[in-house]
């Protein structure tokens, strides 16, 4: 097959690997999860365990060592034939705490130690960047294979070119796909799809180099069982036992500790439930993946000559054997297992250095935002991210250049697996054992990771000499062996002299019982530090997610609006979400910064354990009735200030209406009897006259307003349906609001672009409603210079959202649920010169029209958001006649 | 009435020991793979070896299967038989 084509398929297949990358996020972004996140889709997804080295090495591993290369797969099998008890447990106790990373997962455990996290984050980078380099050295070595003629004399590291295109090509894929938003689940639908489809490819590739082997090079399963018996006599294919034991081990512990597949396995998991289909069809995939690794390099060594590389029989076999299209199937199998992996693993690290690097260093250097600074965490967040992701493809690629390129593939990806499995201890010490601490993990995990460096890592990259071993044992599973058992004995032993402090039993106690034990907080309740909390949110998350976020939790609360209760409950849950995004040491501290620190007493926590114990033991039944009481007691508090606050108003409004109606009646009878004397001038005459009719008028706009407001609440205004456009209406209201305060120049900020909306409506009803919110904000902003933006979005349903927000000094958060109300003036009503029913009669012509009017509370001023449907619905009396 | 409490004791009995078998099975598919290795090393590395191995994997795979589908129904049946009785419960209530 010539080169060129083979770049242009290659390319096609990366163009496909966008589209579907692509196309899965949005339909994410649509909300059509569901098939998204079929076990399939997850199962598949998995595979990313089988990288480059499963696909090439394997069989490389397979001639060299015989059996032996089936460890890497029987591990992660017998892991997950305790799938149902062991990994649902472990992804329902991470999904419970919103965890990002294996980093991550042991912070929160023992305490929310950023320092640990950093810690395990500093292992995996150094034992994954090898790993990272081993796949670019695949694919490249891969391109050679078809760049040159010959079968023996492929360079190891054949120029540097090839990885440089492909590692530029991943970041790229990465950023683009696994940086896209900081969501408080960090999972990305869009990376997963592709590697499912990948998973697919190289499955297929592999499966169909296996037939074409085993039934066209050789004679069937009997003879392909006779060839591997003639093998017999080869020393390097016995199976020694205490290697297998070791490197079993490993592999099984590279399956939940390896920063790639924990983020696959647990962090996109959207619940444990996954597990019960994956839990066998996972073990199928890898028996798959294997079966055909041995008769692939028996017949490698029998038909290929003695000094070809066995790494790359895959590719060698096919195209020996004049197979042009299976060598491409095949090179685009491998293809996938790299970049699958690279990928993924890209993803983990970046998310871990972010997280528990950067993110820490940052908040600890900056200083302190002044105010309502609109700090931009969010933007922060994804740029150390994207940076992290090129900094982990420029590291592997250097290390591959510098390294030159090894000859056994297997090696490195063994030494990821012992790096990784120090970290292991640790993680199933803290899951099963309460009394497990911070110190134990840190002189487990720094011991274990210490003796792997020397023992394994180090050797491995030519530096110091292997370890000194008893004749008869094998070195690397001595060191395996000694490395983890001195781990292990370091954690249990540390632990049981150390004495934990109260959050970290808190979290062992969540994480060993699996229970969810509410955060203990000595904030006052009450909403008025809610809004601070609102705005660090909307720092990280933005004003869309922060606002859905606090309105759901309010509604859970039995409130509307966007403000809830400062329950224990409510900043449980609001720090786990925000761990989701930037870790959980992270996110304890900045909730601690705003909302109070949260000294946790021993006695609190006694209190907060036996709490958890207690409802653990309700039925759900008390529990769902608890809830619903408290949600009903809420409610009716609401109802029942409303009442109050609605019966004071009612009172004022009748006194605001006979004053209203008062004082225009005083001066045309005033006037009127002046007008009756008899000398008086035609000036004073005209003046007087003049006078008496603006007076008239006055009271007919007032009395026109009330008769519109008691129209519109009975429902039965009269709406004229047509087609408009946002743009248009945003633009008329401007210019009609622009009379009001005309000295004051307001700076617009719009999105013109987004504006153009198409609804259906009553454009001039609507139009009344734009030009009141906009008539406001010039009256009442008191900002210098003030500033008025304008943002339009389109709803899932096809409606529109128009958000109207000054930078004044906004309104007070107890006033805010009355403005809606008639006569409800915030301000002196000399300044403002308004019968205060604008906001009423707003919030009744949106009801008509099937929308809503809302205040949005911590947006940096007074903020208004509009909703329309994307057609009023029809009346129902309509429907009535015609029955 | 009576017969009620006593299906639910039968299917969460059931779902137990199947809880069991799934602590079980782990354990023993690490003996499967360990043990012939441990006890002779030179018969297991060629195609005997080969054929052993593959096989107790498809064994185990099926048993994975297997397993998590009981498991399954019998949550299904425990969660349906502890709401009929609450059912039952608010009826008489």
């Amino acid at each position: 097959m010539p080169f060129e084509a083979l770049v242009a398929g290659c390319l096609a297949y990366v163009a496909l690997m966008f589209g579907v990358a692509f196309a899965a996020d949005r339909a994410a972004a649509r909300g059509r999860v569901r098939w998204l996140d079929h076990p399939a889709v997850y199962t598949l997804s998995l595979s990313v365990y089988c990288s480059a080295w499963t696909f090439y090495g394997a069989v490389g591993y397979a001639s060299r060592s015989g059996l032996e290369f089936a460890t890497i797969y029987l591990g992660p099998t017998i892991v997950f034939t305790g799938a149902w008890w062991g990994l649902r447990r472990l992804v329902r106790v991470a999904r419970m705490h919103h965890v990002t990373s294996i980093a991550d997962l042991i912070s929160a455990r023992f305490g929310k130690s950023n320092r640990l996290a950093a810690f395990v984050t500093l292992i995996a980078v150094i034992a994954a960047t090898p790993y990272v380099a081993l796949q670019l050295q695949s694919v490249s070595l891969s391109f050679d294979v078809f760049a040159t003629d010959s079968l023996t004399d492929i360079p190891m590291a054949g120029g540097g070119g090839t990885a440089l295109w492909v590692a530029g090509g991943l970041a790229l894929f990465t950023i683009l796909f696994g940086t896209r938003n900081l969501a408080a689940d960090e999972r990305h639908h869009g990376v997963v799809t592709a590697i499912a489809l990948e998973a697919i490819v190289k499955l297929m590739a592999f499966l169909a180099l296996g037939v074409f082997v085993v039934w066209g090079l050789a004679d069937g399963p009997a003879d392909m069982l006779a060839r591997i018996a003639e093998r017999a006599g080869d020393p390097g294919w016995i199976l020694k036992p205490d290697r297998w034991t070791a490197l079993l081990f490993v592999s099984g512990a590279a399956i939940v500790a390896l920063p790639r597949m924990f983020q696959v396995l647990v962090v996109e998991a959207a619940d444990e439930d996954r597990l019960s289909t994956a839990g066998w069809a996972f073990p199928a995939y890898l028996f798959a993946m294997s079966l055909f690794v041995l008769p692939i390099a028996v017949m490698g060594q029998e038909l290929l000559p003695v000094d070809a590389n066995p790494d790359l029989y895959v590719l060698t076999l096919p195209a020996q054997s004049g197979q042009n299209w299976l060598a491409f199937l095949v090179f685009l199998g491998g293809f996938s297992a790299a970049t699958s992996m690279v990928v993924v693993c890209t993803i983990a690290l970046a998310t871990m250095i972010s997280n528990h690097w950067l993110m820490p260093l940052w908040l600890m250097l900056r200083r302190k935002p002044q105010g309502d600074d609109p700090e931009d965490l969010r933007g922060f967040v994804l740029n150390a991210r994207r940076l992290a992701i090129l900094a982990v493809m420029a590291v592997g690629w250097l290390y591959y250049q510098a390294t030159g390129g090894t000859t056994a593939l297997a090696a490195m990806g063994l030494v990821a697996f012992t790096g990784m499995a120090q970290v292991l201890p640790a993680m199933i010490g803290g899951l099963l054992w309460r009394g497990a601490n911070r110190r134990g993990a840190f002189g487990g995990v720094g011991l274990g990771f210490a003796l792997w460096l020397a023992t394994i890592f180090l050797p491995s990259v030519g530096i110091g000499s292997p370890l000194p071993v008893p004749p008869g044992v094998d070195p690397l599973a001595f060191a395996i062996f000694l490395s983890l058992t001195v781990n292990t004995l370091a954690f249990i032993g540390l632990s049981i002299f150390g004495m934990p402090d109260p959050v970290e039993r808190l979290q062992g106690l969540s994480f060993v019982s699996a229970v969810d034990p509410v955060r203990h907080s000595r904030v006052a309740r009450g909403s008025d530090q809610v809004e601070p909390l609102l705005v660090m949110a909307r720092r990280v998350w933005g004003a869309e997610d922060a606002l859905r976020f606090f309105q759901s939790e309010a509604a859970f609360q039995g409130k509307s609006g966007y403000l809830p209760d400062l329950t224990p409950r409510f900043l449980t849950r609001l720090e786990r979400r925000l761990a989701g995004s930037i870790g959980a040491a992270t996110a304890h501290a900045m909730i601690d910064s705003v909302a109070g620190g949260s000294e946790l007493t021993v006695s609190d926590l006694m209190q907060v354990a036996t709490e958890a114990q207690r409802a653990k033991e309700e039925t759900q039944r008390l529990e769902n009735a608890t809830t619903e009481l408290a949600r009903t007691a809420r409610q009716l508090q609401e109802a029942n200030d409303k009442l109050t606050a609605l019966s004071v108003q009612k009172d004022a409004f009748l006194g605001q209406i006979s004053h209203e109606l008062r004082t225009p009646m005083t001066s045309v009878r005033a006037f009127s009897e002046i007008l009756r004397t008899p000398d008086l001038s035609d000036a004073d005459r005209d003046r007087f006259a003049k006078i008496i009719y603006d007076e008239a008028g006055r009271l007919t706009r007032l009395l026109d307003d009330l008769l519109d407001l008691s129209v519109l609440e009975s429902g039965q205004a009269q709406l004229s349906i047509t087609p408009a456009n946002l743009h248009d209406l945003i633009e008329r209201a401007l210019s009609a609001a622009s009379a009001t305060r005309p000295e004051r120049v307001f700076r617009v900020e719009r999105e013109p672009l987004a504006e153009y909306v198409g609804i259906i409506t009553d454009a001039d009803r609507l139009l009344q409603v734009l030009i009141n919110v906009i008539t406001n904000a010039r009256k009442y902003c008191d900002a210098e210079p003030p500033i008025l933006s304008i943002r339009v979005r389109r709803t899932l349903r096809g409606g529109a959202q128009i958000d109207i927000i000054d930078n004044g000094s906004g309104i007070e958060t107890a006033r805010q649920s009355l403005i809606f109300e008639k006569f409800a003036r915030l301000n002196d009503p000399a300044r403002a010169g308004g019968a205060g029913l604008g906001l009423a009669i707003c919030k009744e012509i949106m009801a008509n029209l099937g929308g809503e009017i809302t205040y949005l509370p911590g947006q940096g001023g007074a903020a208004f958001r509009i909703l329309l449907p994307r057609r009023p619905p029809v009346p129902v009396n309509a429907g009535l006649r015609r029955a | 009435m009576p017969d009620q409490p006593l299906f639910l004791e039968r299917a969460s009995f059931r779902r137990r020991r199947l809880g069991d078998a799934a602590r079980v099975l782990p354990v023993l598919a690490a003996c499967l793979i360990l043990v012939p290795v441990w006890w002779m090393p030179a018969q297991v590395s060629f195609a005997w070896g080969a054929v052993w191995l593959f096989g107790t994997w498809a064994v185990l795979i099926a048993a994975i299967w297997a397993l998590h589908r009981a498991l399954h129904r019998a949550d299904a049946a425990t969660l349906r038989a502890r709401r009929d009785i609450a059912q039952d419960h608010d009826h008489a209530l």
